[in-house]
């Protein structure tokens, strides 16, 4: 016995595409439902995860949350003012910028440098390139325990700059050093990701553009900047977007490293976030450090989206 | 620049390649070998590379002193269903966004696509009350839930999109001809060809999840639901001075499983990266 729907879709293997089911139930009109129920569980999730919480991190800036007493007053901008009032902001901010500068200019020129020697006709530029690439896939925190042995007043940096008589200082514990020890950690983690990226956008680069400069007489370093960096600067604006914005979110390597000390020099934002939101249950002026991070967030993507009209040379 | 080195050249490349390895490589190896050393060893000058006499006694210690076992199969279960899930959702929109067209559909995709600008940093005070409320704090649903309907998972669905936005159309005609809907399309055709996606996808998912620390620590209380990442911190001793050669064992217990996937799909590994030009 055949149903109608077999007896409808019969005639289909002949010819395409297939008639419709009914009037109503057109292939295009199928087809269209089932886009919308494909993307509804991300849409869902969206709403649910990202949209609400932030309208709510807005919604509860502006309201004090003792949560020992469960009062939760609106106050308006009380929170904002405090914000701007903050004696230990400036401090945060400044730690912030450090961290992401440092960070920024560090791991890009290393991983540029990096991909640049791995890019060499050598042998054993695989084993290398997997070799920069491990840290990647140690876990974070793990990582971050072996460096802080490493860092500390007796520990093996310190031991082996004694070994040729240097007096290493206490690197996770002086103003001086303990952002710098942080920057380094970090991106000795993340390089390796960077310096792929590096390397496939190295690999894609004309070579008769070098052989023409070559003819010209051009050197390498003239090359370097004239050829490879403006036509790989996709791939830098890329990287610089990926590491600023990762730099903003950093905290595990903090927690573990210097709990924000000595003083506040290492508090970065979101360790200071999560300061006075989970350990000062300051909810609400958690909630106001929240939409201040979103709005940095938001301007340096966009400083960037712009940045690429004026130097990006090329795009794919 | 990728011509042929002269012989001092290239020697010059190797040397330098082979310091700036060093602080590459040294801490993980450090970690594993110190994890055999006996205490004071852990602390010689110089340190040694190798254990002189290499012994365990600080792995038992890492199960006495926490719920290790438990621990371990939290990050890894949690890690696991995040990777499925992640995979399902952002495999099924990215199919959607890329290949149907519905009203409405750019509109939506960049409308999520802003979940990018949104770092969950920015949204943990909120999820914290929400999962308050749903009396979720101190399990495990927000470290599951979160990551594989939030903003993590909308950089896959970029990923996806992205990747099947180069299927060749024909593919997807000939399909039609023999009477297949969208769903079966999606996943007898279009989802077996898109494997190397899916293993990018899968691989910095998992690697996110198995690193996640913020999350565990302000949605966890209890030592037995706690992540890897979380208990790594707190082997301790009474003073509450961190236990070397127990925190460099336990270290290395949660660092192998990663390396030994690592090298045995190498490859993968770094090309679905680059292809993807993500961070995990």
């Amino acid at each position: 016995m055949t149903t109608p729907q077999q007896v409808d879709r019969a005639p289909a293997r002949s010819t395409s595409p297939p008639p419709p089911r009914s009037r109503f139930w057109t292939t295009r009109r199928r087809d269209q439902l089932a886009g919308y129920l494909m993307i509804t569980p991300q849409l869902l999730g969206f709403v649910i995860f990202v949209f609400v919480p932030l309208i709510l991190v807005v919604w509860y800036s502006m309201h004090e949350w003792n949560v020992l007493a469960g009062t939760f007053d609106f106050v308006g901008g009380d929170n904002y003012q405090r914000l701007r009032d903050d004696p230990n902001l400036p401090g945060v901010l400044r730690a912030t910028g450090l961290f992401s500068v440092g960070l920024v200019i560090l791991n890009l020129t290393l991983a540029l440098l990096l991909a640049v020697l791995l890019n060499q006709r050598l042998r054993g530029t695989v084993v290398f390139r997997t070799l920069f690439f491990s840290p990647v896939v140690v876990s974070l925190v793990a990582w971050t325990i072996v460096w802080r042995f490493l860092l500390q007043d007796n520990g093996g940096i310190n031991g082996l700059l004694d070994s040729i008589g240097v007096d290493g200082p206490n690197w996770l514990r002086s103003g001086g050093t303990a952002m710098l020890s942080v920057i380094v950690v970090q991106v000795f983690k993340n390089v390796g990701l960077n310096l792929v990226l590096f390397l496939a956008a190295l690999q894609g680069v004309p070579r008769d553009l070098y052989e023409a400069a070559t003819v010209d007489g051009a050197s390498r370093w003239r090359q370097f900047w004239r050829i490879t960096v403006p036509m790989i600067s996709p791939t830098i604006l890329l990287t610089s977007i990926i590491t600023v914005v990762g730099s903003l979110q950093v905290f595990a390597q903090i927690a573990v490293l210097t709990q924000g000390g000595p003083g506040n020099s290492t508090t970065v934002l979101v360790y200071y976030l999560y300061q006075q939101a989970f350990q000062f249950h300051q909810f609400g002026y958690g909630a106001t450090l929240s939409v201040l991070l979103f709005l940095i967030v938001l301007a340096l993507t966009v400083v960037q989206w712009q940045m690429r009209k004026r130097w990006v040379f090329h795009e794919r | 620049m990728n011509d042929k080195l002269s012989p001092r050249a290239k020697l010059a490349v190797y040397a330098l390649l082979l310091v700036l390895m060093i602080p590459f490589v040294f801490p993980t190896w450090w970690m594993v070998t110190s994890s055999f050393k006996p205490i004071g060893e852990i602390f010689s000058y110089p340190p040694s590379l190798l254990p002189t006499s290499p012994q365990l006694d600080a792995y038992p210690q890492v199960f006495e002193m926490q719920p290790f076992l438990r621990q371990y199969f939290n990050s890894a279960y949690i890690a696991l269903l995040v990777t499925a899930g992640t995979l399902g959702i952002s495999s099924l929109a990215g199919y959607a966004f890329a290949r149907i067209r519905f009203p409405g559909a750019n509109l939506l995709f960049l409308v999520v696509l802003t979940g990018l600008l949104v770092p969950s940093e920015v949204t943990i005070v909120p999820l914290f009350q929400m999962f308050n409320r749903l009396g979720m704090i101190d399990t495990h649903w927000p470290l599951i839930l979160v990551p594989i309907f939030g903003a993590p998972s909308v950089l896959a669905t970029f990923i996806m999109r992205q990747f099947f936005l180069a299927l060749p159309g024909e593919l997807e005609e000939a399909a039609r001809v023999d009477g297949l809907g969208r769903f079966a399309i999606y996943w007898r055709i279009a989802l077996p060809l898109a494997r190397p996606a899916l293993g990018a996808v899968a691989i910095f998912t998992f690697l996110h999840s198995w690193n996640l620390y913020l999350e565990p620590i302000v949605f966890l209380s209890t030592p037995s639901n706690f992540t890897l990442p979380q208990a790594l911190t707190l082997f301790v001793d009474a003073y509450g001075g961190p236990m070397w050669n127990v925190q460099l064992a336990a270290a290395s217990m949660t660092a192998i499983p990663v390396l030994i996937v690592f090298v045995l799909a190498q490859r993968q590994f770094i090309e679905g990266l680059s292809h993807t030009g993500l961070k995990g």
